[in-house]
């Protein structure tokens, strides 16, 4: 059958017999950056017309429905648009953080694309740390919206800032707490083992209610994290304007709204790996010969299925609940959240030395 | 006036004390309209609310006493938008009670049930617009379903979606739509279907209550000193409604309830105006089936004037009291006219009750004031 295993393998093997190892490897690295480039721009266009979409449906009307057949082509017209407009960059900014805040923040959306693996096998770099990278990684992003907001020179960038950076610095906390209670499960933190150690049932199931409860909290947090409602405080659009990017224009807003779909498809894509097997088909116990009926289905399709459900779940948020304030999205953390996932931890770790899960 | 660069200085510069001050319009998502509020900040908490007036002023007291009592009730849809139907009321009103001109019985009731269709419209928008400023951009659409469906009856009444222009002294312009019965009865049927849909998302929500309760607390006192009128008033628990307490036009025969709430806050404020909603739905149905055949317009002289001396009326619209006070010298315009605006009272209070919350507390407080900019500005 034609994988994605066996599509990369064939051009590594084309490769080594033409060139030299050094060479092939150069070579690989430069289509692996054209690869990511181009899913990061497709995974910009599908998943704002997505939401878009969703949007449209749960609030009773249509969404995009003139350009291309279904509104299609709405997203890629939208950027056209970005593209062509000026940047703007207003007089009393810092010039030089001010241009390079958008790079930052999409440089660590990109950076997170790494240890991702997207199909059975096809994975970029399958880091043996793999989920403390993405823990330290992702807390970076903080740092190129502080950088916006303070560079902007404007009070309302500068409040957004603000609240992003507590915000962030505070569900980075929860969600690392959710990630870690998979990895006290495997007893690894490769991505390649914690999806293989799924292979028969996915850690929702497997786990009982502590992995249930740190699916919940990881949600949460990751919400949180990505400053999506109720959590985009940083942005509050009716307190704010537009908080952090309220000078931005052109392109350089592009890569922020950019870089805020690629971080959901990432956490989303963490989420599924760590909680709902990742690539890995739907197995339960030992159905054999249902295992088997599910393994038919391409590796690749079940990580996507399962990544796009997650953000499917997440735009729903968005679009069914007021926003928090920022005391109360605070309290939450703090006061709850936590709590509830340090007692999580500590019961998931009982769980994993008594070996109580399946 | 500052020069240029002194506005820029006072942009970037922190005040005393490392205060924040941010200006807040006239161009903002959440001041609906040209409101600019100079919020002085420290941190996230509010420590002064200055609103500065003025942006969409255009006169119109002093426009209207060049127009004739024909022509002036049109320049006042344009004051609060959102309820011109009422506006146009008060001012009919007030031109019949100058001139004692005999109101017919079916004009009298056509009225009241225009003017309970444009408070459920004005709520319904306040609705959408206030769960849009807590950040829910769902339930705008939600309300402005059942929204469209009023605006369309009055598109087939009166010719217009927003600026009504329907009433005239003496009773109505034209005759209603003949369909405007069945079209208000279907409404009436969906609204008490559907009401519930967003009252499930947004009344029984953990986070709006959370972001709505004991923020923007108004007392009995303070509404009363302020000159708050309307749903803040009466959900700081004053009774103010003059439909009860000076009924005009076909009030005082139908049974319906003062809402009134104690808590002050601004969830009092949003369930106060969700229960007047249900309220118009019960006078719309008393008086929907009962429209007397005959007039539409009482007997008016061709040129209307006003006797010498000083007239006062005042309604209830969605926003709360609007008195009209005209000073006639009797001709055939106004000599002086003045309009007691909800609004203007309603922002007065803004200050009082946000000072010392969050950011966040203040679009919640401001929301749920229900300001229309025109209104206050006139």
């Amino acid at each position: 059958m034609l994988s994605l295993e066996s599509i990369t393998k064939t051009i590594q093997d084309w490769l080594l017999t033409k060139f030299s190892p050094q060479i092939a490897l150069t070579l690989e690295c430069v289509i692996v950056i054209l690869l990511a480039i181009t899913l990061f721009a497709m995974l910009g266009l599908v998943l704002v017309l997505l939401e878009r979409k969703v949007a449209a449906r749960i609030q009773i009307r249509l969404g995009p429905n003139r350009v291309g057949p279904g509104g299609i082509f709405q997203t890629a017209a939208d950027t056209l648009k970005l593209i062509m407009k000026e940047g703007l960059t207003p007089d009393s900014a810092d010039k030089f953080l001010f241009n390079l805040a958008p790079f930052v923040v999409m440089m660590v959306a990109m950076l997170l694309l790494a240890p991702i693996a997207f199909a059975k096998n096809f994975q970029i770099w399958d880091i043996n740390i793999g989920v403390l990278y993405i823990s330290s990684v992702s807390s970076l992003s903080v740092i190129g919206i502080l950088m916006a907001g303070w560079a902007s020179n404007n009070k309302y960038s500068l409040l957004g800032a603000m609240r992003s950076g507590a915000q962030i610095v505070s569900y980075e906390l929860s969600a690392g707490f959710a990630v870690l209670t998979i990895v006290v499960l495997t007893g690894s933190l490769q991505i390649s083992e914690i999806v293989a150690a799924q292979e028969n049932g996915w850690w929702l199931f497997k786990g009982h209610i502590p992995v249930i409860i740190a699916f919940v909290l990881y949600i949460i947090a990751v919400t949180a994290e990505t400053n999506r409602a109720p959590f985009d405080l940083a942005e509050a659009e009716s307190e704010l304007t537009a908080g952090f990017h309220t000078e931005y224009s052109g392109m350089k807003f592009a890569l922020f709204f950019l870089a805020e779909y690629i971080n959901i498809f990432i956490v989303c894509a963490i989420g599924a790996t760590l909680f709902l097997g990742g690539w890995m088909p739907l197995h339960i116990g030992h159905w054999e010969s249902f295992n088997h009926i599910m393994d038919y289905i391409p590796s690749s399709i079940w990580f996507m299925g399962k990544t796009f459900f997650l953000i499917f779940v997440i735009m729903w948020f968005r679009w069914t609940f007021p926003r928090l304030r920022v005391d109360q999205l605070l309290n939450l953390e703090w006061k709850y959240l936590l709590p509830i996932s340090l007692f999580n931890l500590l019961l998931v770790t009982v769980i994993a030395i008594m070996g109580w899960y399946f | 006036m500052y020069t240029e660069t002194e506005i820029i200085k006072d942009n970037t510069d922190l005040g005393p004390d490392g205060e924040l001050v941010v200006n807040m319009g006239p161009q903002h998502p959440a001041t609906h309209g040209v409101l600019h509020l100079v919020v002085t900040l420290n941190g996230e908490t509010i420590k002064k609310i200055e609103p500065h007036l003025g942006y969409i002023h255009r006169s119109i007291e002093k426009m209207c006493e060049s127009l004739t009592y024909r022509q002036f009730i049109y320049v006042t849809s344009r004051m609060d938008y959102l309820s011109s139907h009422i506006n146009n009321t008060a001012c009919a009103l007030l031109v019949e009670k100058g001139m004692q001109i005999e109101v017919p019985e079916r004009a009298k009731v056509v009225r009241t049930i225009l003017n309970e269709l444009t408070r459920i419209a004005s709520h319904e928008l306040w609705i959408g617009a206030m769960a849009m400023d807590l950040g829910a951009f769902t339930p705008f659409f939600y309300a402005f379903r059942e929204r469209e469906m009023i605006t369309d009856i009055m598109e087939d009444t009166c010719g217009a979606r927003l600026t009504m222009n329907y009433i005239v002294p003496g009773g109505l312009m034209y005759d209603i739509h003949p369909d405007f019965q069945t079209k208000v009865k279907a409404f009436v049927k969906q609204f008490k279907e559907k009401v519930t849909e967003y009252e499930d998302l947004v009344t029984g929500n953990v986070i709006f209550q959370s972001r709505t309760k004991g923020v923007g607390v108004l007392t009995a006192e303070d509404a009363i000193s302020y000159g708050c009128t309307g749903p803040v008033a009466r959900a700081s628990g004053v009774r103010c409604d003059i439909r009860k307490i000076d009924p005009y036009d076909a009030y005082d025969r139908v049974e319906f309830d003062e809402v009134i709430e104690t808590a002050g806050d601004s969830f009092a404020r949003y369930m106060v105006r969700v229960k007047e909603m249900n309220q118009s739905i019960r006078i719309i149905e008393q008086l929907i089936d009962q429209i007397p055949e005959g007039d539409f317009v009482g007997k008016t002289k061709n040129v209307l004037k006003l006797a010498k001396g000083e007239f006062y009326q005042r309604v209830e619209t969605a926003r709360g009291e609007l008195g009209v006070y005209i000073v006639s010298e009797g001709a055939t315009t106004p000599h002086r006219i003045k309009f007691r605006s909800p609004g203007f009272s309603n922002l007065s209070v803004l200050d009082h009750i946000a000072k010392g919350s969050k950011i966040g507390d203040l679009m919640a407080t401001m929301g749920t004031l229900d300001l229309v900019i025109p209104d206050i500005d006139r």
